[in-house]
């Protein structure tokens, strides 16, 4: 399945802070940075892996491949934080894990948002925010 | 009682690697580690104990179980002694083994030292988790409390009735951090720091420290003063489970029964029990976990007193707690045990002993609530139980 890239933010008001980008996700990073999510997905259990890597969690095979995600969700559980530290400083913001609708439950942040609306099982869509060195950081807005 | 004959190695893999700048540390350990266990014949879901030093990214042996997807650990033990470290993990694992605590050890050791740190050495859990202003561990029991509180009705003024027993509790500590007594709704309008937590559902920040002396039994009994015995133990890992987190529970829910069993007590045997603090979210998680109440019940549990000194349902935490006494450089195990033999010894502060306390149970648990968590239970017991 393939779905169009999502809107990457090239100057986002939220701290975005450029991931080490370890050798066997250079491909996910790349995606991020033309606006696609991609999820790791074991070809001998089919799940569906969070955080990527290419052993699979579940079954401890190594027969795993990229697919892109949809890119929608809903909030799993989520955080206003009030106090940051570092480039987090400028709180408030708001800290959240969203359940794809591939299943994997994904630490991200809910962005572009009233922070005191957001709700559990509120709809999110993908968003990425670009980061110094190219790469983006997948976040998430109120569905459109 | 010795190690001799009571462990065998059946597994060994060297990777095959000298120069690996496209693989990560992490990957390094998993492919090791896959490697043993294909030698020896089994997979990674037969392993239930796992050793591991410094040389592994991140939260020790926490943050590989989550990588490789361990479900199945008793036994966590992340020596660090150098290049040694992995003969200190045989010995141990081999003591473990013949103590029951596991029955399939992994030890792994891993890195990049022609290749250089960068790119790879990284935990890798930080890119998806810590980048996002995941402030540890603050961030992962707010996101814990906000989905107790919408699965199972739990309220911020629950949470406070923690709080307001430490504090109780903490009256009566002259060395306590915090002496006032604290209302539900002193905690309420407390500060929101990340929400739903207050500031007033956080532990102190304290300096200090303790520490502990255990001996055998023949030494135990020509000394001086009561000792306190340890009935029994249990430990746990709890990580992000390749995605599926589930942050309404601790690992308490998996060491818990392991302490009570190898104790031969249930939780309605025990007299007092020190659990961890370090957020108010995590005792009332704890209280469910361990099964002194229903999963989803721990808010209606600590209402009314149920954790206040002596009379309590369970009294908690009577030094204060980390809540109210102390939580020494945010590491409050060892004050969690320090409490749990004062109470057994009969020295608590006057007015919060349990009267004829003889079982004790201690809860602790490590890192965050939410993506990643060792937990680890004891059972003691004074002297003559
Ligand atoms: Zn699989």
């Amino acid at each position: 399945m393939t779905y169009p890239a999502s809107e990457v933010v090239e100057e986002p008001a939220l701290f975005a802070p450029a991931p080490e980008v370890a050798p066997e996700l250079r491909e996910f990073w790349d995606a991020t940075s033309e606006g696609r999510l991609l999820l790791r997905r074991c070809t001998v259990c089919d799940e569906a892996i969070w955080y990527p890597r290419p052993v699979c969690p579940f079954c401890h095979s190594t027969r795993t491949v990229w697919e892109q995600a949809s890119g929608r969700g809903h909030i799993y559980t989520y955080s206003v934080v009030r106090r940051g530290t570092g480039g987090y400083a400028d709180a408030p913001y708001v800290l959240a894990y969203v359940e794809l609708a591939e299943g994997p439950r994904v630490m991200t942040n809910i962005v572009d948002c009233d922070t005191d609306a957001v709700e559990i099982g509120q709809a999110v869509e993908l968003v990425f925010h670009r980061t110094a060195e190219g790469t983006a950081l997948p976040r998430f807005r109120p569905a459109r | 009682m010795s190690i001799k004959r009571k462990a065998f190695i059946v597994g060994a893999y060297e990777h095959p690697g000298r120069r690996l700048p496209d693989t990560s540390v992490p990957q390094i350990h998993a492919e090791v580690a896959l490697g043993a266990v294909a030698d020896a014949g089994l997979t990674l879901d037969d392993v239930d104990g796992l050793f591991t030093g410094r040389d592994t990214p991140g939260a020790g042996g926490l943050s590989l179980a989550d990588y490789l997807g361990l479900r199945n650990l008793t036994y966590l033990d992340s020596t660090e002694s150098g290049g040694a470290s992995p003969l200190y993990h045989v010995g141990h694992a081999a003591a473990a083994i013949a103590m029951g605590k596991c029955s399939v050890a992994l030890v792994t050791l891993a890195g990049k030292a022609r290749s250089g740190a960068g790119g790879g050495a990284a935990p890798p859990e930080d890119p998806f988790e810590l980048i996002f202003g995941a402030r540890p561990p603050l961030a992962s029991y707010a996101l814990a409390a906000r989905r107790h509180m919408y699965e199972f009705g739990t309220t911020s003024a629950q949470l406070a009735e923690v709080k307001v027993a430490a504090s109780l509790h903490a009256q009566h500590n002259p060395n306590a951090f915090l002496r006032k007594r604290l209302t539900v709704d002193d905690v309420l309008n407390s500060p929101l720091v990340s929400d739903p937590l207050h500031r007033g559902d956080c532990c102190v920040v304290t300096d200090g420290g303790g520490a502990i002396v255990l001996v055998s039994p023949e030494i135990a009994r020509d000394l001086p003063r009561r000792s306190v015995a340890v009935l029994g133990h249990g430990e746990a890992a709890k990580h992000s489970d390749g995605g599926k987190v589930d942050v309404t529970y601790t690992g308490a829910a998996s060491a818990g029964p392991r302490a009570f069993a190898e104790a031969g007590v249930t939780p309605a045997d025990i007299d007092y029990a020190s659990l961890y603090d370090s957020f108010t979210i995590a005792v009332v998680e704890q209280l469910e976990d361990l099964g002194f109440c229903a999963k989803g019940e721990g808010g209606a549990f600590v209402q009314d007193g149920g954790l206040v000194a002596p009379f309590g349902k369970l009294p908690f935490n009577t030094d204060g707690g980390g809540l109210a006494n102390n939580h020494p450089t945010n590491r409050g195990g060892i004050t969690k045990i320090i409490e749990a033999v004062r109470q057994l010894r009969e020295e608590a502060n006057a007015p919060v002993q349990v009267p004829d306390c003889a079982l004790a149970l201690v809860s602790g648990i490590g890192g965050d609530l939410a993506a990643r968590m060792r937990s680890a239970v004891l059972v003691l017991g004074r002297q003559d139980a």
